[in-house]
């Protein structure tokens, strides 16, 4: 019998296995947030090394929150086709599926963030390495989570795959801008702000920024970490639960 | 963990309703080791639902089953980790290549990578895939990902194998190669299989036993010849010269369930080929030597039109009658 980290590794070598063959899909994917920053930062008031401090943790946390949002389409053709189904007899843990798949779309992320660390570094942005891998595996935690909430968006959707689509852009926004993303919260009114207290992505985010510059000795770690934790497990168990009741 | 000795599959009162659709609606079933078995019923009489069942894909709403010595309910890994399972689609990603989705499928059943690696290129060897199997999935023919879905439902050698409509989609040079692997993949390893149709030829080849399924409950349970004996039975066809002859013939036989049809005269009987030559003998002795003669064998069909008053012929299963006819030279 296997362990759920053999399995886990199982579904995500297989989930990254066509990329191999088909590079490009890769390399626009990383190119797309590297425009996005390109036409943003510049917009950015003030200091430009301060501005990019504030703004590069942000734009990795969106891009993994587009990417693992996007778990479950993948998913939507593999229940037609029957290989979902396939996965599902066999003996791999139901975690392992969900966070395999995660974890495929959030990978390349990794990537991407040391890419548009690389590219930001002669404009006078610093970070701090230890500081940002910790920041890392607090969004994987979150991206676990998202992700296995898309997967079980999937398999509710099945039938009328719009759906999929309808919700996941629906709440994908509100996500992203009630936790200060792109946009910092504190100019906003204080509903906004209640709003955005109840967005464990925020937590993250504010955690991200610390960690970036490398105040790790902080209370929004702690906060962070926590949200990511609660996001993952809650969406592991919903993923888990949808699955066991998807006919 | 040691799985109970006995039956390959037990099943009781088992039942599964979709909201108010009784799809599965209280089956009992036991295949002993080896068997190799035929669900044969209409689109929609539940057989997809019931492997789905005794593959762990959904619960039962009511009844148990126990498949490969587990329950499938309270312990679904052992039943997945000892079966193998060949749904109605096609289990290999479309955008992945043939031969890593074998290795993945290994992995997922435990095999290092070196077995598992292994393990494909035999199986790719086994099932003619040689020339497909580094290509994308999306590329290959119906037959091809037909293969290839056996492949994998192979990969862990599981001692019991589900295939749910496994050649259906098929062209006949197709579908009578899928069957041939089943047959030799039984008699190589023992396997024991079970398998869904709505082929009537598919059945009546391929399983000893058949188990007939309408409105989800099983209708009949026996080998093909058996159900079309008991069920059925054959009938000859006599043809004699003129009208008198035949209801002449009639009279000799009148021990007999015989009705003359103008030249013709039909008998309905059991063992219709052995009868025959007996049958003739005393018709010569009485005069009356018969010009023709055909033995009509039932076909499975016949026996669900017997049961239900309905041919599976309809409502889409269109399988392709074999003629069920043997004619004998006089
Ligand atoms: N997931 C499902 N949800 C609702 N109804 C279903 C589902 N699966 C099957 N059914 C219904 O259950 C009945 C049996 O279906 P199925 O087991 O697929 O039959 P078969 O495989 O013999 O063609 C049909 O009426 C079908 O519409
Ligand atoms: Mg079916």
């Amino acid at each position: 019998m296997t362990s759920l980290v053999a399995d886990t590794r199982t579904v995500f070598s297989r989930e990254l296995r066509p990329l191999r063959y088909d590079p490009f899909t890769i390399i626009i994917s990383m190119v797309q947030p590297l425009v996005f920053l390109a036409l943003f930062a510049p917009l950015l008031p003030g200091d430009k090394s301060e501005a990019l401090r504030w703004f590069v943790p942000g734009i990795i946390v969106m891009s993994c929150l587009f990417a693992s949002s996007m778990t479950g389409s993948n998913l939507l053709f593999e229940i037609q086709t029957g290989s979902h189904e396939r996965m599902l007899v066999t003996p791999l843990r139901r975690p392992a599926l969900l966070i395999g798949r995660a974890l495929k779309e959030i990978v390349p992320m990794v990537a991407q963030a040391a890419l548009i660390v690389v590219v930001c570094l002669p404009f006078g942005y610093r970070l701090s390495v230890g500081g940002a891998l910790l920041g890392l595996v607090i969004l994987a935690g979150f991206s676990i989570g998202l992700g296995a909430l898309s997967y079980a968006l999937a398999l509710a959707a099945k039938h009328q795959e719009w759906m999929f689509w309808v919700v996941q852009q629906t709440l994908l926004f509100p996500i992203l801008l009630l936790a200060g993303v792109l946009l910092p919260l504190d100019g906003g009114p204080g509903w906004l702000r209640t709003l955005a207290s109840f967005n464990p992505l925020r937590y993250v985010v504010d955690a991200e920024r610390a960690l970036f510059t490398g105040d790790i000795w902080q209370s929004t770690t702690v906060t962070g970490l926590v949200a990511a934790a609660a996001v993952g497990a809650f969406g592991l168990f919903v993923g888990v639960r949808a699955m066991n009741r998807s006919t | 963990m040691k799985p109970s000795v006995g039956h390959m599959i037990e099943t009781r009162g088992l039942t599964k309703h979709f909201k108010d659709v009784r799809a599965v609606d209280g089956i009992d079933l036991t295949v002993a080791r080896g068997e190799l078995v035929a669900l044969l019923g209409p689109n929609g009489a539940g057989k997809s639902t019931t492997l789905r069942m005794l593959t762990t894909l959904i619960p039962p709403t009511a009844g148990t089953a126990t498949v490969a010595g587990f329950d499938v309910v309270r312990r679904q890994r052992e039943v997945r980790q000892r079966i193998g399972y060949i749904g109605q689609g096609n289990g290999a990603g479309h955008s992945q290549r043939g031969r890593d989705e074998l290795i993945s499928q290994g992995r997922a059943y435990g095999m290092g990578v070196r077995p598992a690696r292994a393990r494909a290129a035999e199986l790719i060897e086994s099932l003619g895939l040689g020339e497909v199997a580094d290509r994308k999935v999306a590329t290959l023919s119906g037959g091809q990902r037909r293969r290839l879905d056996i492949a994998m439902g192979l990969i862990h050698a599981p001692e019991l194998l589900f295939l749910d409509e496994p050649s259906t989609g098929l062209d006949p040079q197709n579908r009578a190669n899928l069957q041939e692997h089943i047959l030799r993949l039984r008699a190589e390893h023992g396997t024991t299989i079970v398998l869904t149709t709505h082929y009537l030829d598919e059945a009546d080849s391929m399983a000893e036993r058949v188990i007939v399924v309408d409105h989800g409950r099983v209708i009949a349970d026996d080998s093909p010849a058996r159900l079309k004996a008991e069920h059925v039975g054959d009938t000859i066809l006599l043809g004699f010269d003129s009208e008198q002859e035949t209801t002449a013939a009639a009279a000799t036989l009148s021990g007999r369930d015989s009705h003359p049809y103008g030249k013709e005269l039909r008998i309905r009987t059991q063992g219709g080929p052995r009868q025959v030559p007996g049958l003739l003998e005393d018709l010569r002795s009485a005069g009356l030597p018969a010009a023709s003669v055909e033995v009509i064998r039932p076909t499975l069909d016949d026996v669900f039109l017997t049961l239900t008053g309905r041919s599976l012929r309809e409502g889409g299963a269109n399988a392709d009658r074999q003629p069920a006819v043997e004619l004998v030279e006089v």
